[in-house]
C-alpha cells in the first residue's frame, strides 16, 4: 500500500483543492489518518474508492466521536517594563514574568471512517471530518451514496451524537425509540435519574448515587412538612 | 471476483424497488419484536403485496444496552468482561479483537503460548457458534428442536471445555491485554484433542442431514441472493461475504496472531444463496478442526503474559487504534482512542452482525414473506452485537 | 381440608386413590406450566440450553415452550430489558391469560446487572410487573433455571384456592391489567408502577 504522504498527493493531484490535512498518531499502532474538508469529501471518497491502484472498495467502520470546547491554560512568558527602585533610584527596567492564559479551544464533532480494499487487500486508511461546532452546525456530508455500509452506522452516529449527514437517503433514529430528544453518546448529556442502589459503587457511580439520595430526603422531607 | 465499480450508475448499490401489480392491497406487517423465529428481539417492518414483499425496514435497538458508553466510563481492563456480552455466542472470539486493538494502542506482545491459546480458543468458537448458527436456521424452517439438538450438543461439549479453563460457560473474560488470564494444563489439552477429534463426525452427521433434505434445498437454493459487487459495497463480511465468492478473510489478509503458520483454506461458495451460506458454515466448520489439530500439535511451553504489560492502572499514551478479527459473523473491529488516562477517551465496536444487516432488505425484496426469517437467519445475527 | 398423610397411604395400599380440589387443582398446574418462547439476551441462550438435551426441561413438563403469549403461563424474563423493550414486555405480559408467572432470569432482568449504568436499560423488571422467582447470575447456569422452576412448582403447590394466599385470577379484585409505560422525551413515564414497586429507601 502506498505512505499516507503519497496518498494525501494522489487525492491532492486528482480533486483540486482537496486540502487535506495528515493527523499523526504518536501510540505504537501508528495508524494516521487524513482530515478532509467538508466541501470536498465527497469527491476525495469518490476518488479513493474508484482509483484503480488505491481502490479502498470497502469501508468498514464509521465512528463518532464527541470533542468537547477545552480550555487550554499556558504559561507564556511576557516582556514586561517594570518601574523598579534600585540603589535608590526609581527605574524602567524590562522583565520576563510568566503568565497564565486560559484560552478556549472551541469543540467539534468528529467522524471516523475506517477503509479498506477487499480487491488489493490493504488497509486502513483513515478519513476524518469535523463539523464546525458542536451546537448548530452539525452537518457532514454521507458517504452512504459511496459506501452502502455507512448507511446504518451513520445513522446511529445520528441518533447518539447529533451529526446531520446530508445526503443520507434515510436518517432516522436507529437505536433509540422515536420521539426520544436526547444524543445521549454525547459526553455533556445528563442521564434520567431512575437509579436508586448500587452495591459496591465508586468514583462516578458513587456520585451520582448520593445526589440521587439526597434528591430522594429532599422529596420525602418536603413531602412530609 | 469483484468487478470494479468504476462507471457505475446513480443508486446502483441499491436493489431498484419493486412496484407492486396494482392488485389488491398492500399489508403492512411488524415482524417482531417478540416473534417465534426472530433471533432475539429485533423488529422488520415489512410491506406485502399478497405474498411478495416489496419493502422492509429493520428496526433495532430493542437491546441497545449503551455498550460504547460504559465503556467510556470504566478502566481498559473493566471492558474485557463486557465485550464478553457483545456477541455472546461467541465470547472468546470478541475478547481476542478488543485485546488486540489494545495492544495495537500500547504497543504490547503477545508471548508464544498465548497467542496458540488465543488461536484454539477462537476456533473452537468459531465451530460452536457455526454448529448452532446452522442449527437455529433449520428451526427458522420449521424443523422444530431436533437439528437443533444435534448442534448444542456438540456445543456442550466445546462449552464444557471453556468451563473448565475459564470458569464460565459463556462469558469467558480470558484474554488480557499481553496474553491469557490462566494457563491450560495437559489434561485439559488432551480433553480438547478428543473433543476436536469428535467434530468431523458430528460434521459429516450433520451435513447428512442437511444435504440430503429435499424440503430444505428447495426452500434455500435461490433464495436471498446477494451479488458480490453489493456485498462488498455493503461492507458484508465473514460467511456471508464469503458465500457470494469474495475471498477475504481477515485470518488470510491480515494475518494477525499466529495464524500465517496454519495450513488452512478459505471455502468460497458460488451462487451467494441462503444454501451456500449454510453449507458454508460448515466447511469452514472442518477447516476449524483442521487449524485446531495443528495448533493442538505444535503448542509450545512458556509464559503466557508478557511480563512487561501492566494488568491493574494500564494507561496508554494518548493516540489511537484500529484492531480487528475474523470473529464467526464477520469482521470485529474495536476502535480505541487514549487520551492517555485510565480510562479510554473513546470506545468503538465495530459489529460484523450490524453492518451485514444493511443488506437485509435488498437481499428479501421480491421474495415470499416466508423466507424472510430464513434470510435473516443465514444473516447470522445476534442482537447484543447489532444493538451492543 | 387436608387429608391425613398416611390415611392416604393407607387408602393407597387398598387401590384408593384421595386427594384434595385443591392439591388436583395444583398439580395439573405445576406439572404443566408453558413457558413462553421469548428470549431477550444472552440469558436467553441459557434458556435454550436448558430445554436442549443435556439439561432436558422436559422433565418439569415445561418444555412446550408458546409463540404466543395467549398459550403461555409463564414469562421467562431471560436477559437486559432496555427502556426500549419494557412497554413490549408489559404488553406481553397483559397479554397472557390468567394464571400466569415471570422467573426474572438474571441479573440484567433483576436489576440491570452489569449494565445498570445505562441510559436506555430498565433497572429490572420488577418495577413494572410482579416477578415470582428471581434468578442470580449472569448468566445463571442451566441448573438455576431448573431450580428456578422448582421454586415456581412449590410456590404453585402452596397456593390454596381460597383465602388471603389465593392465586390472582381466583381473586376477583386481583389486579389484571397492568399499566404500560410510555416512551417519553427522555426516560420511560412513569419510571416505575409504585403499586407494583415502592421505590426501596436505602439506607447507608
Ligand atoms: S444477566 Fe448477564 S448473561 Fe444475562 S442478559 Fe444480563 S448480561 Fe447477559
Amino acid at each position: 500500500m502506498k505512505t499516507i504522504e503519497e496518498i494525501k498527493a494522489a487525492i491532492e493531484a486528482a480533486v483540486p483543492g482537496a486540502g487535506v490535512e495528515i493527523i499523526n498518531n504518536p501510540s505504537p499502532s501508528a495508524q494516521h489518518s487524513l482530515l478532509l474538508q467538508r466541501e470536498t469529501a465527497l469527491a476525495v471518497a469518490q476518488f479513493l474508492r474508484d482509483d484503480a491502484e488505491l481502490a479502498f472498495d470497502y469501508l468498514s467502520n464509521v465512528t463518532g466521536v464527541d470533542w468537547l470546547d477545552k480550555e487550554i491554560v499556558e504559561k507564556v512568558k511576557v516582556k514586561k517594563t517594570v518601574t523598579k527602585t534600585v540603589d535608590g533610584v526609581e527605574q524602567q527596567v524590562e522583565e520576563t514574568v510568566d503568565e497564565t492564559r486560559k484560552r478556549v479551544e472551541p469543540g467539534y464533532l468528529e467522524t471516523v471512517y475506517h477503509l479498506y480494499s477487499m480487491a488489493k487487500k490493504h488497509g486502513p486508511l483513515i478519513l476524518r471530518l469535523r463539523t464546525a461546532n458542536r451546537t448548530d452546525q452539525v452537518e457532514l456530508p454521507s458517504f452512504t451514496p459511496i459506501w452502502r455500509s455507512a448507511e446504518f452506522q451513520e445513522r446511529e452516529i445520528f441518533d447518539l451524537y447529533g451529526i446531520v449527514y446530508t445526503g443520507h437517503p434515510d436518517l432516522r433514529r436507529i437505536l433509540m425509540w422515536e420521539g426520544f430528544k436526547d444524543h445521549p453518546m454525547r459526553k455533556d448529556y445528563v442521564e434520567p435519574d431512575d437509579f436508586e442502589y448500587e452495591p459496591t459503587a465508586h468514583d462516578a457511580v458513587a456520585k451520582r448515587a448520593q445526589e440521587h439520595q439526597a434528591k430522594v430526603a429532599a422529596a420525602q422531607n418536603g413531602g412530609a412538612a | 471476483m469483484i468487478t470494479p465499480i468504476l462507471a457505475r450508475q446513480e443508486g446502483w448499490n441499491r436493489q431498484p424497488e419493486i412496484v407492486p401489480d396494482g392488485e389488491g392491497e398492500l399489508l403492512e406487517v411488524a415482524m417482531g419484536p417478540h416473534h417465534p423465529s426472530t433471533h432475539g428481539v429485533f423488529r422488520m417492518d415489512v410491506t406485502l403485496d399478497g405474498e411478495r414483499i416489496i419493502k422492509l425496514k429493520p428496526v433495532f435497538g430493542y437491546l441497545h444496552r449503551n455498550h460504547e458508553q460504559l465503556g467510556e466510563t470504566m478502566s481498559y481492563l473493566a471492558i474485557m468482561p463486557y465485550t464478553d456480552r457483545l456477541d455472546y455466542f461467541s465470547s472468546l472470539s470478541n475478547n481476542w479483537g478488543y485485546a488486540l486493538a489494545v495492544e495495537k494502542l500500547a504497543g504490547i506482545q503477545v508471548p508464544e503460548r498465548a497467542e496458540y491459546l488465543r488461536v484454539i480458543l477462537a476456533e473452537l468458537t468459531r465451530i460452536q457458534n457455526h454448529a448452532s448458527s446452522v442449527g437455529f436456521l433449520i428451526q427458522d424452517m420449521g424443523a422444530s428442536g431436533t437439528p437443533l439438538m444435534y448442534a448444542f450438543k456438540e456445543r456442550e461439549k466445546i462449552l464444557d471445555l471453556f468451563e473448565s479453563l475459564t470458569g464460565s460457560r459463556m462469558m469467558c473474560n480470558y484474554m488480557r491485554f499481553g496474553g491469557c488470564r490462566v494457563d491450560t494444563t495437559a489434561e485439559w489439552l488432551n480433553q480438547a484433542r478428543k473433543v476436536v477429534a469428535g467434530i468431523p463426525a458430528f460434521a459429516d452427521e450433520f451435513e447428512a442431514l442437511l444435504t440430503t433434505n429435499e424440503i430444505l434445498m428447495a426452500r434455500t437454493q435461490g433464495t436471498g441472493i446477494l451479488r458480490p459487487d453489493l456485498a462488498v459495497n455493503a461492507g458484508i463480511t465473514g460467511p456471508l461475504l464469503r458465500a457470494s465468492g469474495v475471498n477475504y478473510d481477515i485470518r488470510k489478509v491480515d494475518r494477525y496472531g499466529i495464524y500465517d503458520r496454519f495450513d488452512f483454506k478459505v471455502p468460497l461458495g458460488e451462487h451467494g444463496d441462503v444454501y451456500d451460506r449454510f453449507m458454508l458454515r460448515l466447511l469452514e466448520l472442518r477447516q476449524s478442526v483442521r487449524i485446531l489439530e495443528q495448533a493442538l500439535k505444535d503448542i509450545p511451553e512458556g509464559p503466557i503474559m508478557d511480563p512487561k504489560s501492566k494488568i491493574r492502572g494500564f494507561r496508554p499514551k494518548p493516540g489511537e487504534a484500529y484492531g480487528r478479527i475474523e470473529a464467526p459473523k464477520g469482521e470485529l473491529g474495536f476502535y480505541v482512542i487514549s487520551d492517555g488516562t485510565g480510562n479510554p477517551y473513546r470506545y468503538r465496536v465495530r459489529p460484523p452482525s450490524f453492518v451485514n444487516l444493511t443488506i437485509l432488505e435488498d437481499m428479501c425484496l421480491g421474495q415470499n414473506v416466508a423466507d424472510v426469517v430464513l434470510i435473516l437467519g443465514s444473516i447470522d445475527i445476534v442482537l447484543g452485537e447489532v444493538d451492543r | 381440608m387436608a387429608v391425613d398423610e398416611n390415611l392416604k397411604i393407607e387408602m393407597g395400599k387398598q387401590g384408593v386413590f384421595v386427594t384434595t380440589l385443591q392439591e388436583l387443582y395444583n398439580w395439573g398446574r405445576r406439572s404443566s406450566v408453558w413457558p413462553m418462547n421469548f428470549g431477550l439476551a444472552c440469558c436467553a441462550i441459557e434458556m435454550i440450553a436448558t430445554t436442549m438435551a443435556r439439561y432436558d426441561l422436559a422433565r418439569f413438563g415445561a418444555e412446550v415452550f408458546r409463540p404466543s403469549p395467549r398459550q403461555a403461563d409463564l414469562m421467562i424474563i431471560s436477559g437486559t430489558v432496555t427502556k426500549k423493550m419494557a412497554p413490549q414486555v408489559v404488553r406481553l405480559y397483559n397479554q397472557m391469560g390468567e394464571p400466569r408467572y415471570v422467573i426474572a432470569m438474571g441479573a440484567c432482568a433483576i436489576s440491570g446487572g452489569p449494565f445498570k449504568q445505562g441510559y436506555n436499560v430498565l433497572k429490572g423488571i420488577d418495577r413494572y410487573i410482579p416477578v415470582d422467582v428471581h434468578i442470580p447470575g449472569c448468566p445463571p447456569r442451566p441448573e438455576a433455571l431448573l431450580d428456578a422452576f422448582i421454586t415456581l412448582q412449590k410456590k404453585i403447590d402452596a397456593q390454596s384456592l381460597t383465602g388471603e394466599n389465593r392465586p390472582r385470577h381466583l381473586n376477583p379484585e386481583g389486579q389484571g391489567e397492568f399499566p404500560v409505560p410510555e416512551q417519553g422525551e427522555h426516560d420511560l413515564e412513569p419510571p416505575s408502577n409504585t403499586l407494583v414497586w415502592p421505590a426501596p429507601m436505602v439506607i447507608r
